[in-house]
């Protein structure tokens, strides 16, 4: 696309994209140092992870001033007011990714740490990496203006759903087993809980990216968890 | 330049009824300038429709075809297929005049008459005998100044100049001059580029008062004014209509390149 006649449009439209790509690369880090934190049952780690939502948060109050400042100065149109208010949205949901991950530091802190080590573990890193991975391939849609990739997450977010059903249902029959579980395995449910969130924001941003790009919203039929095998035992007769 | 019936509604309007103003393919000369170059395109009934696009791209050449202000350019040459109502508004009997009370206009500049402000909107009135009497005649000047909201600001001083007035009443003057011979479309050429923002703001609230009884064709080169104005807006490039369409449509997501590049200002 051909640059504005006056630069300084293309200049502040970059730096609020960069300032996109500043918060989702915290989110990013955010991610595997929390389930990190969970796995080794590393508290300090978890605190640091705590701390580190404040820059999230301080860079979408950034983006949101800027925005303003931007559409009142500017008076963007078409494909350029897509962009500035995308931006917006996608700071939104980066900055509740973070809260998420935030919740999960806190959890780590008090979680008694005498219970790490059980299987359970392994089903919550499994659908962190998949969180990973959607939350990576969004922020390259992002940054790469790239509709084909946000459409890609947008149709994975299924998998992840799925997969947080079948850490339910495992969770359940542990805390069944071994009521003395039920604690600890209540803090899991609600970590699962939070990383299949995170994989929601990531649908949202592929979404809002859809959207600035091409200026049509994502449209059409995607695997939805509700048809998996895993929930069926779940739902209600 | 017949078979009223048949012409075909441009794909993206589909509104249904027929338009106000049907061009198809209408090409203007002035001399060797090829100025407009297969112009097709339906203006609805009653609201507000948007002429944009930069300097020299034909917009206002187009205006002024539709109530034949060309007529009066010697070397200009209009040809396509040009309809009112279904009625060719270059048809050899058709009388210019007749077709300019029923499509008025509004120009850049305020223009009133050296002349009392109540003789600038009663000129019109008069020249077409539309008041039987001074009674009838005061009451179609006092409708147009009130229409065009200007009546509280002027209704102790009617007698005063119309060139004494503000930049902006002059506008409005000029728009109760336009609508007080009742015509069906106004024409307005960059109504407010000469006025202040407040002036403009007073002239765009008028327009969307009168769009409910008339149909406004408005060139303007504010793209945030035709945003604001119209509910359709067509964009002019070298002579050509690259794309015409519903308001929102186009500012917020154009089909074409051109169009975007120049609403979002990537015009080199």
């Amino acid at each position: 696309m051909n640059n504005h006649t006056v630069k300084a449009f293309d200049e502040e439209l970059g730096v609020l994209s960069r300032k996109i790509n500043e918060m989702g690369g915290i989110a990013e880090a955010m991610l595997v140092e929390s389930i990190d934190a969970l796995v080794k049952g590393d508290k300090t780690r978890a605190e640091a992870v705590v701390q580190r939502d404040k820059a999230l948060d301080a860079l979408q109050q950034e983006i949101e001033d800027l925005a303003v400042v931007f559409i009142a100065k500017r008076q963007p149109m078409a494909n350029d007011l897509r962009a500035v208010m995308g931006t917006v949205r996608i700071a939104g949901d980066i900055e509740r990714i973070g809260d998420l991950f935030k919740n999960i530091g806190k959890r780590v802190r008090a979680m008694d740490s005498t219970m790490i080590g059980t299987r359970t573990l392994s089903g919550i890193q499994n659908m962190a990496r998949m969180v990973q991975e959607q939350l990576k391939l969004v922020l390259d849609s992002f940054s790469q203006n790239r509709p084909d990739l946000a459409r890609e997450v947008w149709l994975r977010d299924g998998e992840i759903d799925a997969l947080h059903n079948s850490l339910f249902r495992e969770l359940l029959t542990y805390m069944m087993e071994d009521p003395r579980a039920i604690t600890y395995c209540a803090h899991l449910l609600f970590i699962a809980k939070n990383v299949e969130r995170v994989g929601d924001h990531a649908t949202n941003i592929a979404e809002t990216v859809h959207l600035v790009e091409t200026g049509e919203p994502l449209a059409g039929p995607r695997p939805k968890a509700e048809d998996t095998h895993y929930t069926k035992g779940l739902r209600p007769e | 330049m017949n078979e009223t019936a048949t012409i075909p509604a441009t794909p993206e309007t589909g509104e249904g009824p027929r338009p106000k103003i049907a061009a198809r393919n209408v090409n203007v000369h002035y001399g060797d300038k090829h100025a407009l170059k297969d112009v097709s395109v339906d203006v609805p009934e009653k609201g507000v429709m948007a002429f944009i696009g930069p300097s020299g791209c034909g917009k206002s050449t187009f205006l002024r075809c539709i109530n034949r202000m060309n007529d009066t350019i010697p070397i200009c040459r209009v040809t396509g297929d040009l309809r009112m109502d279904g009625r060719d508004i270059y048809e050899p009997g058709l009388d210019p005049v007749l077709l300019r009370a029923r499509v008025g206009m509004v120009f850049q500049k305020p223009n009133p008459f050296p002349k009392s402000i109540y003789e600038n909107v009663a000129y019109g009135p008069r020249l077409h005998g539309l008041a039987r009497d001074r009674t009838e005649l005061d009451e179609i000047v006092l409708g147009a100044l009130r229409k065009a909201s200007l009546f509280d600001e002027v209704k102790d001083r009617l007698k005063d100049s119309g060139t004494s007035l503000s930049g902006g009443q002059q506008q409005r003057l000029c728009i109760a001059r336009a609508i007080a011979v009742r015509p069906e479309v106004i024409l307005m050429d960059e109504p407010c580029s000469a006025l202040d923002p407040i002036a403009t703001a007073k002239i765009e609230e008028l327009i969307d008062e009168l769009r409910s009884n008339f149909t406004i064709v408005i060139v303007t080169h504010s793209m945030q004014q035709a945003a604001r104005v119209s509910q359709r807006t067509a964009f002019f490039h070298l002579g050509k209509l690259i794309e015409d369409g519903v308001t929102d449509q186009i500012f917020m997501n154009p089909r074409q390149e051109l169009t975007r590049n120049y609403i979002t200002g990537r015009f080199g």
